[in-house]
C-alpha cells in the first residue's frame, strides 16, 4: 500500500512538470551537449536560473503542436532557419525585441556586429552550421576525393554513399556536384527541368546510397564501414574526428551553410528569463563558449576577433568552421524562402523516387 | 369440463401474482442490463481514449480553417459568386483587407500554408504581399498584379475557393495524386510526383506476400506440432512462443545484427567462402529487410491459429484416404489441406491485417524502398501537414476496417487465440 | 506423426526432408532471439563475432556494454563505486530512468486494463450479453487499428482533450494530456483491452454457469459470488491477460514517440533513439536483459495456462 502511494504521489508530481527555470528544446547528441556546456551551464552559473535541456528530432513539430493547444512547457527552442521564419509567420513564435541584444565585446552596436540575416523578427542565430560531405581517408589511401562532382563518382571511389532521407540541401548538393554555380542553384531548381537534372544525378548513384535521418548517423555510418563517404553535418564530423580521432576528413566543396535560431514559442511560461537567456546566449561570450563545444561557427564578428580554440586546449576552430573563407569557395547559402515554399511539393516528388525502388 | 376453461384463460403468474410470460421478460431484461452494465465502464473508455481521438482526427481530414479564418472577406466573396466567376476589384479589395488583417494577426502564414498543401509556392505569395498590404492603393488588382503576375493565376483562385470553406475534400485529392486544374476540374498529379496510390499498392503487396512467405513457412511448422506427441509438441512450442513475447525492438535490433553490412551472416557467407568480401550482400535497409523482419514478426500470428485448427483434425480421414489408395500427395491436397482452411484463413487474415499497418520495423530496416504507407503518414506529421496526415490515416483505416470486417464474418472475433 | 510401414522410398525421403526444413524453420524463429545473448558480451565495439570469441578466448568476452548502460547520463560515470554512487546512478542514469518509467506506466496502464477488461469479459461471456458480436469487435480493434492511426488520434486528442466539446457549442481548453505519464498510461491502458478480453473470455468459455446460480441459490450476494467463486477459477486467465498487456505496454513505442515528453522517456523509446542513432553494443545488452524476461514471462504463462486448465477440467488434447 505504502508503495502505491509513493507511486501515486510520483505520478501526481511528474504530470505537471516543474516552472521558474528556463526549459531549451534542442537536438540532442552532440549539438545539444555542445549547448548544454556552451548555453545553458554558464546561464545558470551567471544567474542563478535553473535550466532543462530537452532533446527532440525536430523542436520545429512539438512546438507547433504545443502553441495550437495552448499549453506551452518549452520556453526557449532551436530552430532551423527555415522552420523559425515559417512559425514566425505562423504566430507560432513570440516576436523578439532585437533591442535588448548585447553590444559586442569590443563596443559595436548588436545590429552591426550579427552577420546579415542573422536576427529575425522572432529568432537570433546561434551558430551557423552546414552539410557538407565527409569520408573515410582509410578507405582511399591514394587520395581521396576533394569535390563534390567526386561525391557521384563511384567508378573513380567506389564504396557506398550516405545521405541524407530528405529532398533539402540534397538537390542543391547534386546540383552543385552537377557543376550548377551556387548562385544559380536555387534559380535552376525553380525550374521542371531543373529538379529533374537534381534527381537525375542522384539516380545516377542511388543503388549505392545509404540513407541516414538523424545527425548521429553518418558519423556512425563511416566508423562502422557501411558507406566510405557520407554527407553529414559538419560539427558531428568534426566531433568524431578530434575528440574521438577517428580518420574522418570533410570535403567542403559544395557545403550549404545555414544560421541555427534560438525563439520563444508563444505563451511561454517564463517569457523574461527566456529573453534573458537568448541574450545571454547570443552574446559574444555565449556564442564562443559553444563554438567551443562544436565546429559551428558564431553569427557575430565580434565572437570571431579572437582565435576559438576547441575544448581540448589545442585544436584551432577556425579552419573548421563553415564561414573559414578556405570552405567558403563553393559554399551556397540555403535558401529559406525556397524551402518554405516547395519544401512539400520537393519531398513528395522526393518521396516518389525514393519508393520507386 | 367445465372448471378447466377458466383455468386455461387465466395466466400462469409467479408466487407474487404477476403474470409468468411478463416477470420473465422482466427477468431476462433485468440480466440484459446486468451484463450490458458489466461492459460499460471499459466501452466508455475505450469511447473516450480510442473512438473519439480516432474520430477527431478523422474530421481533421476533411476540416482546415487556415485560410477561411484568416481570409473572411474573400471567403465572403467566393460565396457569393458562382464558380467560374472572374475575380473582379471587390473580389482583390476584400483580398488585401484580409492580408491587412492578416499581418495584424501574424496569421500570412497560416492562410499561405492551406494554400500551399494543394499549390506548391504560394506560401511567400502570402506573406510577402502580408507584408506590403498597408501599402497597397487602389486599384487594388493592378496593385497585387505588379507585386507579383501570380495573382492572377485562376489555379490560385481556384485554391482558394476550395479553401474558403473549412470542410473540404483537398487532402484526399492530394492523397490519391490528384490536383486541382485552373477551370476547377479535378486531374492527376504529375507521374514523377505520383506517390500515394503507388504506396498503398505496395503496402498491400508487400504485406501479401508477407502473409504468403509466412504461410508457406508456418504451414510445415504447425502440421508437425499438430502431429507430435504432447510433450514434444509443448516443448518445440516453446520455440514459436518466445519470439511471439520478445519485444518487437529487440528482435529488430538483433536483424540488424544479423544481416548487417559487416553483419553475422554476412560474415559467415564470406568466412565459408560463398561470397567475396566486396560482394557482401545487401539484405537491410531496403525491401529485402522489411520483408525479412516482418516475416519473422508475424510468423506466430500464422502458425498459432494453423496449430489450433490442425490438432483437431482427426488422422483417421487421412488413414482412410490411404487405405482407399490414395497417394500421400492426394490424401494431403484432397483430404488434409480443405479441412486447414479456416486455419488458413485465420492466420493469414490476421498476418495481412497486422502487416498493412506496420510501421516500427520498416522505418528501421526499410531503407528507402522498403517502406510502408504508415511511415509516409509518420512523416506528413513531423511536416506538421496534419490533415493529409489524417487522409491517408483514414484511407488506411478503411482498408483495416473491411478486412477485419471480413475476418469477423469468416471466421469470428470470439475464435481469436493467443497461444 | 510417425513414418508408417507401408511408406515408399520418395515418401521415406520427403519425411526427412520434412524434418530438416522444419528444424531450419525454428532455427529461423529462434536464432535472431538468442543471437543477441553472445554478441552482448562482446569486447569490442562490433555487432558481429570477434576472432577471440570464436575461439572461446575469454579476452574477446565483456561486460563493458552492461556497464556502459548504468552509466551512461551520469555526470560521474567513472567515480568510485560506493553508495554515493550507487545512489546518483539510481536517479541519473538514462536507462535506470527509461526502466523505473517504463515500470511505471506498465504496471498502472496494466491495472486500468485488467480491471476494466475482466469486467467487460464476465458481461460479455453472458449469453444474455445483448448486441455481443458488436461490441467484442470494438473492445478488440485497438489490437487491429494500425498503432500509428491510434497514436495519431491520441496526439491530437491529448493535446486539448476538451476539443471535441466542440461539438456541443462548447469551446473548452482543459489542460493537455501529451507529456504526462497519465496520458501515456491510459493509451498503453486501451491497447492492453483486447489481449484482456480474449484470454479472459477465453478462460469464461470453459467456466460453468451453473456455479454462480449454485453460490445465488446458497445465500451468497454478487459480490461474494465473484470473489469466492468466479474469480479463483478464472485468476489465471485473468493473470495472462495482464501479463499481456504489461508486455504490450512494455513493449510499446509509437504512442510513446507521439504523446509523451522527455520525462516519460521509456525503455522501448530509448532502444529507438540507440538503434536510429547510434548502434552500439550497448542495445544489444539491453536486448539481452529483455530476452531473459520475456522467457520468464513466458514460463509464467505456460504453467499459469496448465493450472488452469486443470482446475476446469479441459485435458490437453
Amino acid at each position: 500500500m505504502k508503495k502505491t502511494l509513493i507511486l501515486t504521489t510520483a505520478l501526481v508530481g511528474l504530470a505537471f512538470p516543474a516552472l521558474a527555470d528556463v526549459t531549451v528544446m534542442s537536438w540532442g547528441g552532440a549539438y545539444g551537449a555542445a549547448q548544454t556546456e556552451g548555453h545553458l551551464k554558464p546561464f545558470t552559473a551567471a544567474t542563478g536560473i535553473a535550466t532543462t535541456m530537452v532533446d527532440s528530432d525536430n523542436p520545429a513539430t512539438p512546438i507547433k503542436a504545443m502553441v495550437e493547444a495552448n499549453n506551452v512547457t518549452i520556453d526557449v527552442a532551436s530552430l532551423e532557419y527555415a522552420d523559425a521564419v515559417r512559425l514566425c509567420d505562423e504566430g507560432v513564435l513570440e516576436p523578439f525585441d532585437a533591442s535588448i541584444l548585447p553590444a559586442g565585446k569590443d563596443g559595436t552596436p548588436a545590429a552591426e556586429d550579427f552577420l546579415p540575416g542573422a536576427v529575425t523578427e522572432c529568432a537570433v542565430s546561434t551558430d551557423i552550421w552546414a552539410t557538407v560531405f565527409a569520408y573515410d581517408t582509410t578507405k582511399f589511401p591514394d587520395g581521396g576525393p576533394t569535390t563534390a562532382a567526386d561525391f557521384f563518382d563511384t567508378a573513380k571511389f567506389p564504396g557506398k554513399r550516405g545521405v541524407k532521407k530528405g529532398a533539402k540541401a540534397v538537390l542543391e548538393f547534386a546540383l552543385m556536384a552537377d557543376g550548377v554555380a551556387p548562385a544559380d542553384v536555387y534559380a535552376t531548381l525553380s525550374t521542371p527541368e531543373g529538379v529533374d537534372r537534381a534527381f537525375a544525378k542522384l539516380d545516377s548513384i542511388k543503388a549505392d546510397i545509404v540513407w541516414w535521418e538523424a545527425g548521429a548517423q553518418p558519423p556512425q555510418l563511416l566508423a562502422d564501414g557501411e558507406v566510405a563517404m557520407t554527407m553529414a553535418y559538419n560539427g558531428r564530423i568534426f566531433n568524431a574526428a578530434i575528440a574521438e580521432a577517428k580518420p574522418f576528413q570533410i570535403v567542403w566543396d559544395g557545403q550549404i551553410y545555414e544560421n541555427e535560431m534560438y525563439a520563444i514559442p508563444k505563451g511561454a511560461p517564463n517569457m523574461e528569463e527566456a529573453k534573458q537567456f537568448i541574450a545571454f546566449a547570443t552574446s559574444t561570450d555565449g556564442l564562443r563558449q559553444q563554438a567551443q563545444w562544436i565546429s559551428y561557427g558564431p553569427a557575430r564578428k565580434s565572437a570571431l576577433a579572437e582565435p576559438l580554440i576547441f575544448n581540448d586546449g589545442k585544436t584551432e576552430m577556425a579552419p573548421h568552421l563553415p564561414t573559414a573563407p578556405e570552405n567558403m569557395k563553393n559554399a551556397l547559402e540555403s535558401n529559406w524562402e525556397f524551402w518554405v515554399d516547395r519544401d512539400a511539393e520537393l519531398n513528395e516528388r522526393f518521396n516518389a523516387w525514393l519508393a520507386a525502388g | 369440463m367445465a372448471d378447466t376453461a377458466p383455468i386455461a384463460a387465466a395466466p400462469l403468474t409467479t408466487a407474487d401474482g404477476r403474470p409468468l410470460a411478463e416477470a420473465l421478460v422482466a427477468a431476462q431484461a433485468r440480466s440484459r442490463r446486468r451484463a450490458f452494465l458489466l461492459v460499460v465502464p471499459l466501452l466508455l473508455f475505450m469511447i473516450l481514449s480510442f473512438i473519439l481521438p480516432i474520430g477527431q482526427m478523422l474530421h481533421r481530414s476533411i476540416y482546415h480553417d487556415g485560410f477561411s479564418s484568416n481570409a473572411p472577406g474573400v471567403s465572403a466573396w467566393f460565396a457569393a459568386n458562382p464558380q467560374g466567376t472572374e475575380p473582379d476589384e471587390a473580389a482583390f479589395a476584400a483580398l488585401v483587407e484580409d492580408l491587412r488583417t492578416m499581418q495584424a494577426n501574424r496569421t500570412a502564414g497560416e492562410a499561405g500554408t492551406r494554400i500551399n498543401y494543394v499549390l506548391p509556392e504560394s506560401r511567400s505569395l502570402f506573406t510577402k504581399a502580408a507584408r506590403e498590404a498597408k501599402d497597397l492603393q487602389p486599384p487594388y488588382r493592378e496593385a497585387l498584379l505588379a507585386l507579383d503576375p501570380k495573382w492572377g493565376d485562376p489555379v490560385l483562385w481556384e485554391a482558394m475557393r476550395a479553401s474558403a470553406s473549412p470542410y473540404t475534400f483537398d487532402f484526399y485529392i492530394v492523397a490519391t495524386d490528384f490536383e486541382r486544374a485552373g477551370d476547377g476540374s479535378i486531374v492527376r498529379v504529375t507521374e514523377n510526383r505520383q506517390i500515394y496510390v503507388y504506396l498503398f499498392i505496395k503496402t498491400f503487396l508487400l504485406s501479401g506476400l508477407i502473409t504468403l512467405i509466412c504461410l508457406v513457412i508456418g504451414f510445415p511448422v504447425a502440421h508437425l506440432l499438430a502431429t507430435l506427441p504432447m510433450a514434444k509438441a509443448n516443448l518445440l512450442m516453446i520455440l514459436v512462443l518466445l519470439p511471439f513475447w520478445t519485444s518487437l525492438l529487440v528482435r529488430t535490433t538483433s536483424w540488424m545484427a544479423l544481416l548487417q553490412g559487416e553483419g553475422v551472416i554476412n560474415d559467415l557467407l564470406v568466412w565459408i567462402g560463398a561470397i567475396s568480401q566486396e560482394g557482401r550482400l545487401r539484405m537491410i535497409n531496403n525491401q529485402t529487410g522489411t520483408i525479412i523482419v516482418m516475416t519473422h514478426i508475424l510468423l506466430p500470428f500464422m502458425i498459432l491459429p494453423l496449430y489450433s485448427v490442425m490438432r483437431v483434425i482427426p488422422p483417421s480421414y487421412a488413414r482412410a484416404a490411404r487405405s482407399l489408395g490414395a497417394t500421400s500427395w492426394t490424401t494431403f491436397r484432397r483430404i488434409y489441406l480443405p479441412q486447414t482452411l479456416p486455419g488458413i484463413g485465420a492466420g493469414a487474415l490476421l498476418v495481412f491485417i497486422l502487416a498493412v499497418g506496420y510501421y516500427i520495423t520498416p522505418a528501421l530496416v526499410g531503407g528507402a524502398d522498403g517502406q510502408l504507407i504508415s511511415n509516409l503518414i509518420d512523416f506528413h506529421m513531423d511536416k506538421s501537414n496534419w490533415s493529409l496526415a489524417a487522409a491517408l490515416s483514414a484511407m488506411l483505416l478503411v482498408g483495416v476496417l473491411v478486412l477485419y470486417w471480413l475476418y469477423d464474418r469468416l471466421i469470428g472475433i470470439d475464435n481469436l487465440k493467443l497461444g | 506423426m510417425a513414418l508408417p510401414t507401408y511408406a515408399t522410398p520418395l515418401e521415406r525421403l520427403w519425411y526427412y526432408a520434412f524434418r530438416v526444413i522444419c528444424v531450419l524453420i525454428f532455427i529461423f524463429l529462434i536464432a535472431p532471439v538468442l543471437v543477441v545473448i553472445p554478441l552482448s558480451f562482446n569486447a569490442e565495439p562490433y555487432f558481429t563475432f570477434t576472432p577471440k570469441m570464436l575461439a572461446l578466448d575469454p579476452e574477446g568476452y565483456s561486460l563493458r556494454w552492461y556497464d556502459a548502460l548504468l552509466t551512461l547520463g551520469m555526470p560521474a560515470p567513472d567515480g568510485v563505486r560506493d553508495s554515493a554512487w550507487w545512489a546518483q546512478a539510481w536517479e541519473t542514469s538514462t536507462w535506470i530512468r527509461a526502466a523505473k518509467n517504463s515500470i511505471i506506466i506498465g504496471f498502472w496502464s496494466t491495472i486500468l486494463a485488467t480491471v476494466l477488461g475482466t469486467l467487460a469479459a464476465l458481461g460479455l461471456s453472458r449469453p444474455e450479453m445483448p448486441y455481443r458480436r458488436l461490441i467484442m469487435a470494438i473492445l478488440i480493434s485497438p489490437m487491429i487499428v494500425p498503432i500509428i492511426i491510434i497514436a495519431t488520434g491520441l496526439f491530437f486528442f491529448y493535446s486539448n482533450p476538451c476539443a471535441p466539446l466542440a461539438i456541443v457549442g462548447i469551446e473548452a481548453q482543459c489542460g493537455r494530456l501529451t507529456s504526462t505519464y497519465l496520458g501515456v498510461i491510459l493509451a498503453h491502458a486501451t491497447l492492453g483491452i483486447p489481449f484482456v478480453i480474449i484470454t479472459v473470455t477465453a478462460t469464461l468459455s470453459g467456466f460453468d454457469q451453473s456455479l454462480t446460480r449454485a453460490a445465488a441459490s446458497l445465500g451468497a450476494n454478487p459480490r461474494v459470488t465473484f470473489f469466492k467463486v468466479i474469480l479463483p477459477l478464472i485468476l489465471p486467465g485473468v493473470i495472462s491477460g495482464a501479463l499481456f498487456a504489461f508486455v504490450t505496454s512494455f513493449d510499446e513505442v509509437v504512442a510513446v514517440l507521439f504523446i509523451a515528453g522527455p520525462e516519460q522517456q521509456t525503455i522501448p523509446r530509448q532502444m529507438w533513439n540507440g538503434i536510429r542513432e547510434a548502434i552500439s553494443p550497448a542495445i544489444l545488452a539491453v536486448a539481452t536483459i529483455l530476452v531473459i524476461i520475456s522467457i520468464l514471462l513466458l514460463a509464467t504463462v505456460e504453467l499459469l495456462r496448465r493450472r488452469s486448465e486443470r482446475l476446469r477440467g479441459v485435458s490437453p488434447h
